[in-house]
């Protein structure tokens, strides 16, 4: 009996691991703009940053639950560990990469101790708290980050000592888009493992998934530690291919935007924050064309009607498009009515 | 020294009228609501626009300061804030951020993105010498309409019909509305008072917090600090957590101006994480 529920989770988990047509689509479009819009890879490049951004977010958010309104934290905290590296001379940008990784992995798991306690109002104002505190420190550190005038003289050394980035943004496109791509592969394995599947569980009711013996607070920590990396990671590439790094990378209006993002695309399923980048980054061009110092009213307008005309279903929608999902979202077992339990 | 501590209480007092109504929209319903911060925006613009464009005097704008933003969150509540209730924390947060990014941006389009500066009439302006402590007249005018605010909230609280409601609603809402008490009613009035409080908080710190369209994402994180580090159970809690940001902040401000900031974020991290429930609040 034992062993039937196993192989019926591995088979399910391996199901869901395959490839579907759609994704292979997607990625091959992404790919194609790289030579069918030469013109638009400075944007291509934003947009590629802001979806791994998301991304990172949707690790913690779509399948751990985690509420956070500090992301930028790690952000900004990547952004500059890449930024004063290469301003200090060491020009490779994947090392600054992994500086930045390993950096933001650090303050995540140092941090994640702080956010597993408490409601969800806590971890909001614990999460925001953190990013606030190192906004403060890179504002007050000007002889480090310099300060509310920004990080000058950042001077990128060629990719792998082979690719010079250029002033249309090619390289940089690319750079982004493959280091995105290759970090989705990573977090789609993990999220298909059974790892992921006892996040989720811990996301929708983490009474019982420590109950079923799943050792929730490590499986959260190790979520936030490498959501955290991720958000470096995304930081660095915004850092590397604009060469300039400002206080804003850690403002509030960041980890909003990306929450907004997340949003935008839907939360908890991988595409999500790309799709919501894309979407995003559009609306913000056409809006900002039209009203340029406006455009936050309509992005706010958007967010609320988003959220009254309900998420989940605009979500569940933009699901039923892509071709072979559809399988998924009818086989995945209905939750079960749950009577909130209070903690004693 | 004692300058500051006064400066300190007044400033104090200000963010508890400002931020009491959270405390109320959080602690009853269990509602996020970021934007709270919006409406007192727009108590301070009612003051800033009657006295600098119809030249209405000073003390004659409060009433409407109170009036104006009691009158736009109750017509919130009942038509948009009501129907998120039963939702999820995250959807809280994202309504209430869409609805600050809405209001900055319309404050910005309609009024300018300039400071809102207000002219204090004569008797309320300069600094008097009390048992050699330097008072300031207008910080003093504050702390006596914050105290008697104070202590009608907490008579209003604890010796009315209406009080006796809305506690019995904060412990336990479902047990409320079976003994015959409308909650949803009571909430309503409620979140438009707690909305007048924090327009009426708005207009009285024009001159002291500043005024313009980014107001509400500014001051968001002190409401927020006042209400978690308070708890949400009583008014004292988030009263006595005022007067301790309140002094804090103007002392950091004052000896220490390069890590101000922090203490005040460092000081939450820890109270909440020490003891997520609040300061003052008994664990439950």
């Amino acid at each position: 009996m034992l062993s039937n529920t196993a192989d019926s989770v591995r088979a399910s988990l391996n199901r869901r691991g395959r490839w579907k047509i759609g994704e292979i689509a997607f990625w091959l479009v992404a790919a194609s703009t790289l030579f069918l819009l030469p013109e638009r890879h400075l944007i291509l490049n934003e947009i590629a940053i802001i979806g791994l951004f998301a991304l990172s977010l949707d690790l913690i958010l779509g399948y751990a639950g985690i509420v956070s309104l500090g992301h930028a934290a790690f952000f900004g905290l990547g952004a500059y560990a890449a930024g004063i590296l290469a301003r200090d001379g060491f020009a490779d940008p994947l090392l600054g990469l992994g500086v930045a990784a390993i950096a933001a992995a650090v303050l995540g798991f140092v941090t994640s101790f702080l956010v597993l306690r408490g409601s969800d109002l806590t971890k909001l104002m614990v999460t925001l708290g953190v990013a606030l505190v190192l906004g403060e420190i890179a504002n007050q550190a000007s002889w480090l980050t310099g300060g509310a005038d920004g990080l000058q003289g950042i001077a990128m050394g060629p990719i792998l000592g082979l690719f010079e980035f250029d002033i249309f943004g090619t390289t940089a496109y690319t750079y982004s888009l493959v280091v995105t791509f290759l970090l989705f592969v990573v977090a789609r394995r993990i999220v298909v493992s059974p790892y992921g599947l006892s996040l989720r569980s811990i996301r929708d009711n983490a009474l019982r998934a420590r109950a079923v013996g799943i050792p929730v607070n490590r499986r959260l920590v190790a979520i936030y530690t490498l959501s955290a990396a991720y958000a470096g990671v995304a930081g660095a590439l915004l850092a590397q291919t604009t060469q300039f790094v400002s206080l804003d990378v850690l403002a509030f209006h960041r980890s909003a935007d990306v929450m907004l993002v997340l949003v935008i695309g839907g939360v908890g399923y991988l595409y999500g924050g790309l799709i919501g980048a894309i979407i995003f980054k559009v609306l913000q061009d056409v809006i900002s064309a039209w009203t340029p110092q406006y455009w936050q009213f309509w992005i706010g307008l958007i967010l609320v009607l988003i959220v009254l005309a309900g998420r989940e279903r605009l979500t569940e929608r933009v699901r039923a498009l892509w071709p072979r999902s559809r399988g998924r979202t009818v086989d995945r077992p209905q939750p079960l009515t749950t009577t909130p339990a209070r903690e004693v | 020294m004692l300058t500051i501590l006064f400066d300190g209480i007044a400033y104090g007092m200000l963010l508890f009228v400002l931020a009491c109504g959270l405390a109320v929209t959080l602690g009853l319903m269990n509602f996020v609501n970021l934007a709270h911060g919006a409406f007192a925006m727009a108590g301070g613009y009612v003051t800033a626009v009657l006295m600098n464009r119809h030249g209405v005097p000073f003390l004659a704008t409060l009433p409407l300061a109170f009036i104006v933003p009691a009158l736009i969150g109750l017509v919130l509540e009942r038509t948009l804030y009501k129907r998120l209730y039963a939702r999820s924390h995250l959807d809280q947060v994202l309504f209430s951020i869409g609805l600050v990014f809405m209001a900055v941006a319309a404050i910005d389009y309609s009024m300018g993105s300039q400071q809102q500066l207000i002219q204090l009439p004569s008797w309320l302006q300069g600094r008097v010498e009390i048992l050699g402590i330097q008072v300031g007249l207008y910080r003093s005018f504050i702390i006596a309409v914050c105290g008697a605010l104070v202590v009608a909230l907490q008579l209003i609280l604890t010796k009315t019909r209406f009080g006796s409601r809305l506690r019995a609603a904060v412990d336990d809402p479902r047990v409320a509305r079976g003994l015959g008490i409308n909650v949803s009613l009571i909430f309503a009035a409620t979140f438009a008072v707690g909305s007048g409080l924090a327009g009426l908080g708005g207009a009285l710190g024009a001159e002291i917090l500043g005024l313009d369209p980014t107001f509400p994402l500014k001051f968001m994180i002190y409401f927020l600090i006042v209400v978690t580090v308070g708890g949400t159970t009583s008014i004292t809690g988030p009263f006595l957590a005022s007067l301790l940001l309140g002094i804090a902040d103007v002392a950091g401000k004052y000896y220490v101006p390069s890590v101000g900031a922090f203490v005040i974020y460092t000081l939450m991290i820890v109270v909440l994480v020490l003891r997520p429930q609040g300061l003052f609040d008994r664990a439950r």
